[in-house]
């Protein structure tokens, strides 16, 4: 884990010269590709436990799913300060990537709440399953309703700045994505290997009882 | 086409519920005429025309929520969907009969609704029309899934529009859209989509929703 | 008929049933008890295709559509009345003529003269009556009943009584109950959960 935080570092200081608003851009853009692996991952496993009826399969897409959560937001506020950067406001409405990463982090806090609120179970197994591929069909669907929306919402005042991928910078990106991408990883297995620790655990003094 | 008769049943049950008890479409009415004359109050003068559209779309997503809030109230007293889970019948048409009904019912609230918007506000043609039919449509068949998800767990009046709202923000784009834009049609086409891929949806996973 | 190993059944964390053997013939009476929360009336909604067991092995060789089931709530809608209630269950069960299966049984559990009373006006005993009703409306081959006799009173439990006499050999039966000293005429067989 440790090799993969060094990397992503690393990655940013290579293009020092190339003002924030670049260097932001190779964090953000693989951070939120990120977080769309996550969901669909969650999505895949809770299709999986709909369709083999095996409740194993619950954790494992919760813990995608919080990761990606956790990279969405990770996603905004990296969104917020590119657009600090490139523009001088924190937040637009005009970048359809962030919007619908609003959307999303919305859609997928009401995901724990909804665990939250219901016992442990399979009940709790299969709703949050079921919500998560509701999800993963709601991003495709949000993506095109956030763009007919650029029609009445606002008049598009700012033009985006995306990096040209040239050569180098195309490579930089890719290194950045894969240690991002590797990080994700990383913090996936060790937060799945701490719950299932944990309902080991609780699993065997549940035995002792 | 037993499938079909046991819809009919079903949602012929959900309408007969409600007439008898009478609670909660007088109080969707009420809600969607108190939130229009709200929003009289809540605009500055110097909106725009289309300012009210979007109102009137907000005003809509939130009666169907006081709706379906309500939807399987009448399934948890005494137990009673246990026994539907009982019957031969497929799960799906439980949320299929339901849904209809709930559909019926935000219907009858617009049909107050839509003419009071056009007296207080602007007009709506044939588009914007067929935009809140199409809405209306996806509300339905999403809420009653998602209603039901909440009805299991504890903080069901609060849990339920946190679910919702997200999935009704496509809806809301199309409902506008079809009423503001020029190009209305395009709108009514990503309606249509909405539809079908949460419909489906909806449909196939209500059995897991409700089966232990 | 029914068949049971180690079955077992939890929510999550909390194990509600543990390893239990159930066998039951076709056409036999077991009476299954044992103290609160001992997890009789999960087994019951395990016989009845309301669960799945989380271990173990269950096979209840019956169609869910020939499959009675008595819960502790009476399982009807409050705003319809009996007859109403009666009818959308015979929809559900398949049973294209069922005006007079539904005429005799509420004649039976004496609800004849209330039955287009709303069931919001029913007295307990009258909704368990009803809800007796519902379970035997379509000739279950099954019938799991989860204490039947709560909240019948001198009358009511006496009808129960004729009912289930007339089931002995008939259709098979597992009931969950308090008192069975009661059903011991009727058993075949009885199940002591822990």
């Amino acid at each position: 884990m440790g090799l993969a935080l060094v990397l992503a570092l690393i990655v940013v200081p290579e293009d020092g010269d190339q003002g924030i608003s670049q260097r932001i851009f190779y964090i953000h853009v693989p951070i939120a590709l990120t977080a769309y692996f996550c969901f669909g991952l969650g999505a895949l496993k809770a299709l999986l436990l709909l369709w083999r009826g095996d409740d194993r399969y619950d954790l494992e897409s919760y813990v995608a799913i919080h990761q990606g959560t956790i990279f969405g937001a990770l996603t905004l506020i990296t969104g917020a300060i590119w657009a600090k950067a490139s523009w001088n406001v924190w937040w637009t409405w005009d970048s359809n990537q962030l919007v619908l990463f609003l959307v999303l982090f919305l859609f997928y806090c009401a995901y724990f709440m909804l665990r939250f609120s219901l016992e442990d179970g399979p009940r709790r197994a299969r709703s949050s399953a079921v919500y998560a591929l509701f999800g993963v069909a709601l991003i495709p669907v949000s993506f095109l309703a956030i763009r007919l929306a650029e029609d009445f919402i606002h008049p598009t005042v700012f033009t985006r700045e995306g990096p040209q991928m040239t050569g180098s910078i195309f490579a930089t990106f890719l290194v950045s994505w894969a240690a991002v991408t590797l990080l994700a990883y990383v913090l996936y297995r060790v937060e799945l290997a701490g719950k299932r620790l944990d309902a080991d655990l609780r699993e065997l003094r549940e035995a002792l009882e | 086409m037993t499938y079909l008769s046991d819809v009919a049943a079903l949602g012929r049950k959900d309408l007969r519920v409600e007439l008898r008890g009478r609670d909660t479409l007088p109080a969707m009415l009420l809600f969607v005429l108190s939130a229009l004359v709200v929003f009289h109050f809540a605009i500055p003068d110097d909106a725009g025309d289309t300012a009210a559209y979007g109102l009137l779309w907000v005003a809509i997503v939130f009666t169907a929520l006081l709706g379906l809030a309500r939807a399987w109230v009448p399934e948890q007293e005494h137990g009673v969907l246990e026994g539907l889970l009982l019957a031969p019948c497929d799960r799906s048409a439980i949320w299929l009969g339901k849904a209809l009904a709930t559909l019926a019912f935000l219907l009858a609230s617009q049909a107050v609704a839509l003419p009071a918007f056009v007296l207080f506000f602007e007009p709506l043609d044939m588009t914007a029309l067929a935009g809140v039919l199409l809405a209306d449509v996806g509300i339905c068949a999403v809420g009653s899934l998602m209603s039901a998800m909440a009805a299991a767990g504890r903080a069901r009046e609060l849990l339920l529009p946190l679910l919702f709202l997200p999935l009704a923000i496509p809806l809301i784009v199309g409902g506008v859209g079809s009423a503001v834009s020029p190009d209305g049609e395009r709108f009514l086409l990503f309606l249509l989509l909405y539809d079908a891929v949460f419909a489906v949806l909806s449909w196939a996973s209500f059995e897991y929703v409700v089966t232990e | 008929m029914i068949l049971g190993r180690e079955v077992e059944k939890r929510y999550g964390r909390k194990r509600v049933l543990r390893g239990v053997d159930i066998a039951v013939a076709a056409g036999g009476f077991a009476v299954v008890t044992g103290p609160n929360g001992s997890g009789k009336t999960t087994l019951l909604r395990l016989l009845a295709g309301l669960a799945v067991p989380s271990r173990g092995d269950l096979t209840v060789e019956v169609d869910r559509s020939r499959i009675g089931y008595l819960a502790h709530e009476p399982l009807v809608y409050r705003e319809l009345t009996a007859s109403e209630n009666l009818d959308l269950f015979g929809r559900l069960y398949r049973m294209p003529e069922r005006r007079e299966r539904i005429g005799m049984l509420l004649e039976r559990f004496s609800l004849w003269d209330a039955r287009n009373e709303r069931v919001s006006t029913y007295s307990r005993g009258m909704l368990q009556r009803l809800a007796l009703c519902r379970t035997l409306l379509h000739e279950p081959h099954l019938l799991v009943l989860d204490e039947p006799y709560s909240a019948l009173d001198e009358d009511g439990a006496a009808l129960l009584d004729r009912e289930l006499e007339a089931l002995v050999g008939v259709s098979t039966v597992v009931v969950a109950t308090h008192d069975p000293g009661r059903l011991e005429p009727f058993a075949s067989g009885g199940l002591a959960l822990a």
